[in-house]
């Protein structure tokens, strides 16, 4: 039975969707980095406008309330907030399973140390090459891939679990095996190989990170048998392009089904690359809450279920195991979010696009769009 | 993370400092948190699990789960260390 809620949409208990398992919190869009694959919007938020610690602190209890397991505390980089202590000892007092996920580079024994004390739970490491001119070309940082090495030591010596989580693409995947070396070298229980999505900024810098079928081929073998070698050793979490995929991802989940996702000024969106969809509209924890927004934000109940599906993906098989695949990339490619994501092989479009993404492959690599906050972080701050 | 661990008799099994094996009140449900790991649990899984307190020996869990459900402690056995196996293999559990 469909209940109306002022935009004729279902809302998430008509689809029988339960509460969000967890809450990627990016505190803030300020980032020392410039990765030009990052997963930030290209309209990047203020520091004027980020949420304060009380709001955080309100939105955890809120989160806790509906049940939620996991907070990722995520940015930008979310160590430029100075009251990070006070939002993960929060957490950790409210029984929120607390990950930070961070580049790194502003961090300190000290204040790992403190963050362990106050109940923080895991580190996960962004790396972007396993050699510092290359990584740190990359992350457009001097000398940050020297210092996440040091930075991944503290996280061991205060005994926190410890992610690398490592973003291949053409101009670094022949390191694929120095990554895992790395991972173990590092004492890290779990190596995330993620090949870069293209939204975002990273579709404006495609053609210098796509990798080509053969690169992505001879990637997946190594992943493969280093999954069986290292067995009980190092978790080896792989994503694939899901352009070069048989099908595609099931995106977060399903849209609006398991996760969700708040912005630094408190928007909260279905995924991280939602703001990139210009007609979808968010609701804010300033002036809902959280529940409420899971619940009946019209940005969540939009593409939800099936209703709002097009064919071919109406009449598809899978259309309930990988939702629709991504709204994003449909945006992005396709000009409409409600078309079929082209990374998925019914797609009337997907030969087109994908031909174009191998031929960018083959080409030499252009030059680098960097993510920019603003002149202020153009230097190491 | 540790060299591969057997499950034996006389393992005294527990969770390493990062893993939380938990009830969620509001989703009335036990599960084991990770890093960026869920595990949702079948009520045998919770029963063995609440008796893993960093004390007790794979044996003590299952003699005492079979006076508990009345069930040939062999049966048991051999079911606590399959599940602990798997558990174990993938970082949730350690000796």
């Amino acid at each position: 039975m469909t209940k109306e809620n002022g935009n004729g949409l279902k809302k998430a208990s008509d689809h029988g969707i339960q509460a969000p398992l967890a809450l990627l919190a990016e505190l803030s869009h300020r980032c020392p980095l410039q990765c030009p694959y990052c997963s930030n919007p290209v309209q990047l938020e203020k520091k004027t406008g980020e949420l304060t610690t009380e709001e955080w602190i309100s939105v955890v209890d809120q989160a806790v309330e509906m049940g939620m397991h996991q907070i990722h505390l995520s940015g930008g980089e979310p160590t430029v907030r100075h009251d990070l202590e006070d939002i993960v000892e929060h957490c950790s007092k409210k029984g929120l399973y607390t990950n930070l996920i961070t580049s790194g580079v502003l961090l300190n024994p000290d204040r790992l140390t403190k963050l362990e004390k106050l109940g923080l739970e895991h580190v996960q490491l962004s790396f972007q090459d396993t050699d510092n001119d290359n990584a740190d070309r990359i992350g457009g940082y001097k000398g940050g891939h020297a210092k996440k090495l040091e930075v991944a030591k503290w996280v061991r010596d205060v005994d926190l679990p410890l992610t690398c989580n490592c973003v291949v693409h053409r101009q670094n995947i022949d390191n694929l095996e120095k990554f895992i070396q790395m991972a173990l070298d590092l004492d890290a229980e779990r190596v995330e190989i993620a090949q870069v999505q293209y939204y975002g900024w990273a579709l404006k810098n495609r053609a210098a990170f796509i990798p080509t079928p053969q690169q992505l081929d001879h990637a997946t073998e190594i992943v493969e048998k280093a999954r069986v070698d290292l067995k009980g050793k190092l978790v080896i979490d792989y994503v694939i392009p899901d352009y070069y995929a048989k099908h595609p991802k099931n995106c977060m989940g399903g849209w609006g089904r398991r996760f969700l996702n708040m912005n630094p000024k408190g928007e909260v969106l279905p995924c991280h690359a939602a703001e990139t969809i210009p007609h979808l509209k968010f609701d804010n924890v300033r002036e809902r809450s959280l529940k409420w927004i899971w619940e009946n934000s019209e940005a969540f109940n939009l593409y939800r279920g099936t209703d709002w599906m097009p064919e071919p993906c109406k009449s598809c098989d899978r259309k309930e195991i990988d939702w629709g695949a991504c709204r994003c990339q449909a945006m992005a490619l396709t000009g409409d979010a409600k078309n079929t994501d082209p990374a998925c092989s019914i797609s009337p479009l997907h030969n087109k696009i994908f031909s174009m993404a191998a031929e960018e492959a083959r080409r030499a690599p252009p030059e680098f769009i960097y993510r920019r906050y603003g002149v202020r972080f153009n230097s190491p701050i | 993370m540790a060299e591969i661990l057997k499950i034996k008799n006389d393992v005294i099994p527990k969770f390493p400092k990062h893993v939380r094996f938990k009830y969620n009140e509001p989703r009335k449900e036990w599960v084991i948190l990770a890093p960026e790991r869920l595990v949702k649990l079948d009520e045998i899984a919770v029963e063995i699990l609440k008796l893993v307190d960093g004390r007790k020996t794979v044996r003590i869990i299952s003699n005492e789960l079979s006076k508990k459900f009345k069930a040939p402690e062999d049966v048991i056995l051999s079911d606590v260390k399959d599940m602990l196996q798997q558990l174990s293999d993938k970082g949730f559990i350690e000796e």
